[in-house]
């Protein structure tokens, strides 16, 4: 061998013994170090999870009768990856309009089997890219529709074509599936759907449930919820979702490359929600519902047409009853909703059913504000106790002006003069006059706003439901926001949305925006050019409950609760505890009282002796309705004028009735307060109501509706 | 003519019992093991019928293999232009039959299909070295490298043709390694390789940007792909790099010792593009593990090892070049099939030797190693009769 082959063949075993060891470094890195890696890769290869879906929990009265149940039905899914053409998010992109003919076949075979229709009609789906989302709406049947906006949502889930199959049919389904090509991708299973034994009770309370949708998933709410879940929208079901969802267990298959069964891997139940115990009296609930809805009838021929009613613990805040009405079939949405049934429940016509009035949607309270007028003026030092005011049946701003002057003089409500009375009587017989005076006095300072404030008017009550109104407290601060607001909003150049208190607005028309129809006179916050100010006859007008004033039906149980309880305000709650099905409690809701407002418990003393009488005695505003009622009984009416400036003025409007009482009992208080939108007078549409509702509450029976006939604490200019 | 007198005055059986004991005993260790290897494999994998018949073709192949040894391989280069020839023609005859996945690599026989590229390599190393030899004196000459090279060239482009880039690549290989060992001048080597640097850039990046592609758009995503691995197995993105992610998830899972051949799931439930093939290296370390593994290559090192040294012990220059062409084949194919599946080389489809399910492949390959044993023995034996011609 010459040197120079010795050389080269060194050169090649150098280069074989190089390639060797990459190799082995090579094998031992993959094998060795990253060994976890690529085997937890090779199992998720072969492993597809197929989600088994946990029934969501019970919610319970507080005896414990179910209330919002679920149960076990026969549905019909399609798996748009087993379907004869395969169908996946891209395919929906490429031909939205359309898919294959041999897919066709199946819907149509399913269609006759299920009763769906065929025909084609609009069908909208949102696909989500990481630029934005686009909006499809080809022309579809329903079943290609459900199928498309099922993919668009969660690409890899079954779509549900339909629950509540009737069991003929899935049987049906389950036998002909294997040996029936025309099936090819239906899936017959069984759901869990939310049952609802009573019907419409408690239905914004209790609020519904629909399937999680991809714009969702960020909810902290439905944090670990799966694509195909079923989610709590509104209600106690948003609000304890986390609790009542459960965890959604799985079925593991073993598939091949070509996602072929190849057999069952390790199976994990799904552990079933928890259930909600709240502190709802289904009895009262019951006849709280039925008597508001009485009221609500009895009046409709003044316009009457809404309502809401809270009953509550007034010393720790837990509801026993809270409705409001109109109401809606929470089982609507265990089936998708259509457009039309969706845009009818959320107009204005059909009386926005999904609104719950008893915390949403404030209003001015009327009369029932007054109390916190006497605590300011008492608390404030601008009135003593024993101090009287001459009424004279009509309060002058400018004495020097004639009332013939529009807007100097305000009447009481009947146009009435009650004389000279204190405190306590002017609470009794809910003198306005007296009241405007106390208002006009309390403008010197911001004890009016300050007192508000500390009964809660004007922030949440933090009760546990979703999408509480905070109200509103009239303020100089308050009247300059809007000011601001309406300046912002006239000199938008893009896109201006603003709500008040009638839909959303825009300075500049706008898809879904409408421009404002008070455009001639600005856009309706405040006065055009933002030139509203803080005056005298606002704070007079705060006095009595009007104005600016807006407060839920829950703020002013809130409210009536610390009168009750000597001045503690609670944080009104529904859940009681969450509990598994065997009743063990894992969880209990006790929010406890926020603060203690401080009252002079002889100032108290006073304003609770103006309220007794107002219910018991004869002369007092509700003593009609509340005078024979076999327990002490501490109420105060309210009717609130509503609607434009113009429509006070004239008096053309309905009333806004309300109610606010409590009874002191050691083991059973109670606070109630009802409100009639465009009931008339409190103590014909609202106390009533109360009044059953003590009676469920305190005998065990509802008793007869007792009409009220008064129709004093009206705050009439 | 080098048989020594000596040799030629035995009798015949004991010559054959002789140039039987002269055989180099761990090169043909290494390849039964490998096919040992192959066959337990393809069974796991349950490849039945394919592992029977591949113990069938090394069967066959290690009865042609003995018999090539007994014959000195010299012989060989008087039929230099009848093997490069043939070599030709069997290369260009494929374009006369079917094609499979638009490519022309092989001739129907009744059973079988032959694959003219495989035995090509053979034929080319033989015929061409050969040729080398006849140049061996003129090696200064510019025309001695680009006449061996164009011999070399040739059929790699018909290959090429054949849409068999992998195979293309070992001929040239087999050029490149028997100038190598033919000593041709470093100066010619780095022009050489220079060259071939150019060439690359332009094919792969020049051309395809001017318009031309030389190689098809799946050619040059399995030649790039390995570079740039996409970060998710989705099948549907980039076909290479699906399956070679594909290949490292089961060669991880593999672990230490495997999970054993009824458990690889990536081989059994067809995630494994070609597992009988081009993959079979990532059905062995799924299958088996690293230990697995590890007797694999350690094989192919043996073997390796083994044909290094008989270019080492050649009697003469043609058998250097002989034995070298195989090493540079060998070593090329092994490295770039295993270093494939490992994610360290292009993906190419060259067979892995003795273990791809194959008759050509298989056969060709103990062809070489009969070659390689014939090689050993005309050395011992002239080395024997050395020794024995200085005792007497």
């Amino acid at each position: 061998m010459t040197p120079q082959l010795a050389l080269r063949v060194a050169i090649v075993g150098s280069l074989a013994l190089i390639m060797f060891a990459a190799i082995f470094f090579r094998l031992w890195f993959l094998q060795v170090l990253s060994s976890g890696q690529y085997t937890a890769q090779a199992a998720s290869n072969i492993i597809k999870h197929v989600t088994i879906p946990a029934p969501r929990g019970e919610i319970l009265a507080d005896d414990g009768t179910p209330l919002v149940t679920s149960a076990e039905v026969p549905a019909v899914e399609i798996a748009p990856q087993s379907l004869p053409v395969p169908l996946n998010l891209s395919d929906i992109e490429a031909h939205p309009g359309s898919q294959p003919a041999k897919d066709y076949a199946v819907y149509s075979e399913l269609a006759k089997l299920l009763n769906i229709s065929t025909k084609p009609q609009s069908c909208k789906f949102i696909i989500y890219y990481t630029a934005g989302p686009k909006q499809y709406s080809p022309r579809l049947a329903q079943i290609p529709c459900l199928v498309a906006q099922g993919i668009a949502n969660s690409q890899y889930a079954n779509v549900t074509i339909k629950t509540d199959v009737s069991q003929f049919v899935y049987d049906y389904l389950q036998e002909r599936l294997s040996i029936d090509p025309r099936l090819q991708g239906v899936v017959p299973t069984e759901v869990y759907l939310r049952q609802y034994p009573y019907y419409q009770l408690a239905s914004q309370v209790f609020g519904y449930v629909q399937p999680l949708e991809s714009t969702e998933v960020h909810d902290p709410n439905f944090k670990g919820a799966n694509s195909s879940d079923v989610v709590g929208q509104t209600g106690l079901e948003y609000e304890y979702n986390q609790q009542l969802m459960g965890t959604d267990g799985y079925e593991a298959v073993k598939v091949n490359s070509a996602n072929e069964f190849q057999g069952y891997g390790k199976e994990k139940p799904p552990v079933p929600g928890a259930n909600l115990k709240t502190s709802l009296d289904l009895k009262l609930q019951q006849v709280g519902q039925r008597a508001l809805a009485e009221s609500i009838a009895k009046n409709s021929y003044a316009g009457a047409n809404s309502g809401a009613f809270v009953a509550m613990n007034y010393r720790t805040g837990a509801i026993y009853a809270m409705g409001s009405l109109p109401n809606y079939h929470p089982s609507t949405f265990t089936h998708p909703v259509s457009d039309k049934t969706w845009a009818s429940l959320n107009s204005k016509a059909s009386g926005d059913p999904l609104l719950n009035r008893a915390i949403d949607g404030p209003l001015p309270d009327g009369s029932t504000f007054k109390v916190i007028t006497a605590t300011a003026a008492l608390q404030s030092g601008i009135w003593s106790l024993g101090d009287t005011y001459n009424d004279t049946g009509e309060y002058v701003f400018d004495r020097n002006e004639p009332c013939t002057v529009p807007g100097n003089c305000l009447h009481n409500s009947g146009d009435g003069a009650s004389g000279v009375v204190n405190l306590e009587q002017a609470i009794q017989v809910s003198d306005d006059v007296f009241f405007y005076n106390l208002g006009d006095l309390l403008n010197q300072g911001d004890e009016l706003q300050v007192w508000a404030h500390r009964y809660g008017i004007g922030e949440p009550t933090g009760v546990d439901l979703p999408g509480e109104a905070s109200g509103v407290m009239g303020s100089p601060a308050y009247v300059r926001s809007l000011d601001e607001q309406e300046k912002e909003c006239e000199t938008a150049t893009g896109i201006y949305s603003y709500t008040n208190g009638d839909g959303v607005f825009s300075a500049k028309p706008e898809a879904g925006l409408h421009p404002s129809p008070l455009q001639p006179n600005g856009c309706g916050i405040a006065l055009k050019g933002g030139t509203s100010t803080w005056g005298p006859g606002d704070n007079v007008n705060a006095a009595v409950g009007q104005g600016y004033d807006e407060v839920t039906p829950l703020q002013l149980a809130v409210v009536y609760a610390a009168l009750a309880n000597g001045g503690s305000i609670v944080t009104p709650h529904i859940g009681e505890d969450v509990q598994t099905a065997s009743g063990t409690i894992l969880q209990r809701i006790d929010p406890g009282i926020k603060r203690n407002i401080g009252i002079n418990p002889v100032y108290l003393n006073a304003i609770l002796e103006g309220l007794h009488a107002a219910a018991q005695s004869p002369g007092g505003t509700s003593y009609d309705v509340m005078g024979s009622f076999p327990r002490t009984v501490y109420g105060k009416t309210g009717t609130a004028q509503v609607g434009t400036d113009e429509q006070i003025a004239t008096n053309t409007e309905a009333d806004d009735a309300w109610y606010a009482c409590f009874v002191p009992s050691a083991k059973r208080p109670i606070v109630v307060v009802v409100s009639v939108e465009k009931g008339g007078f409190g103590d014909v549409a609202a106390a009533p109501v109360a009044r059953e509702i003590l009676s469920q509450w305190f005998l065990g029976r509802p008793g007869k509706y007792v009409t009220g006939t008064a129709t004093t604490g009206k705050n009439s200019t | 003519m080098s048989i020594s007198p000596i040799e030629r005055a035995g009798d015949t059986a004991g010559q054959f019992t002789r140039s039987l004991l002269r055989i180099d005993p761990l090169l043909l260790l290494g390849a039964l093991g490998l096919t040992a290897c192959s066959f337990v494999t393809l069974r796991g994998a349950g490849y039945h019928s394919e592992a029977d018949k591949q113990l069938m073709y090394a069967g066959g192949g290690l009865l042609v293999a003995l018999l090539i040894s007994r014959f000195d391989y010299t012989l060989l280069r008087e039929y230099r232009y009848f093997l490069y020839g043939l070599m030709i023609v069997l290369n260009l005859a494929v374009f006369g039959f079917h094609s499979v996945n638009s490519a022309h690599r092989w001739i129907p026989f009744p059973g079988f299909e032959f694959q003219s590229s495989e035995f090509g390599k053979v034929l080319l190393i033989v015929s061409l070295s050969a040729f080398a030899v006849e140049r061996s004196r003129r090696l200064s000459e510019r025309a001695t490298l680009a006449r061996v090279m164009l011999l070399g060239l040739v059929p790699a482009m018909i290959v090429m043709g054949q849409s068999d880039l992998g195979d293309a690549l070992v001929y040239v290989v087999i050029a490149c390694a028997i100038l190598f060992f033919l000593g041709t001048s470093w100066k010619h080597l780095t022009a050489l390789a220079a060259l071939f640097v150019v060439s690359g850039a332009i094919v792969l990046g020049v051309a395809p940007a001017l318009g031309l592609h030389v190689l098809s758009s799946y050619q040059l995503q399995n030649l790039t792909t390995f570079i740039n691995p996409p970060a998710t197995c989705n099948a549907t993105a980039n076909s290479t790099g699906y399956q070679l992610c594909q290949g490292l998830i089961a060669i991880g899972s593999g672990g230490k010792t495997g999970v054993g051949p009824v458990h690889a799931t990536q081989a059994v439930f067809g995630f494994l593009p070609a597992p009988d093939t081009d993959f079979i290296f990532a059905v062995i370390s799924e299958s088996y593990g690293f230990a697995g593994a590890a007797i694999v290559v350690s094989l192919y090192a043996l073997l390796i090892w083994r044909t290094l040294r008989i270019v080492t012990m050649s009697k003469n220059l043609y058998g250097t070049l002989v034995a070298g062409g195989i090493l540079g084949w060998f070593m090329f194919q092994v490295f770039l099939n295993i270093g494939m599946t490992l994610g360290i080389m292009p993906v190419a489809g060259v067979p892995l030797l003795l273990l791809t399910y194959g008759g050509s492949s298989v056969f060709s390959t103990f062809l070489a190693i009969g070659l390689l044993e014939s090689i050993h023995v005309q050395a011992r034996t002239a080395s024997a009769g050395k020794a024995r011609v200085l005792i007497v």
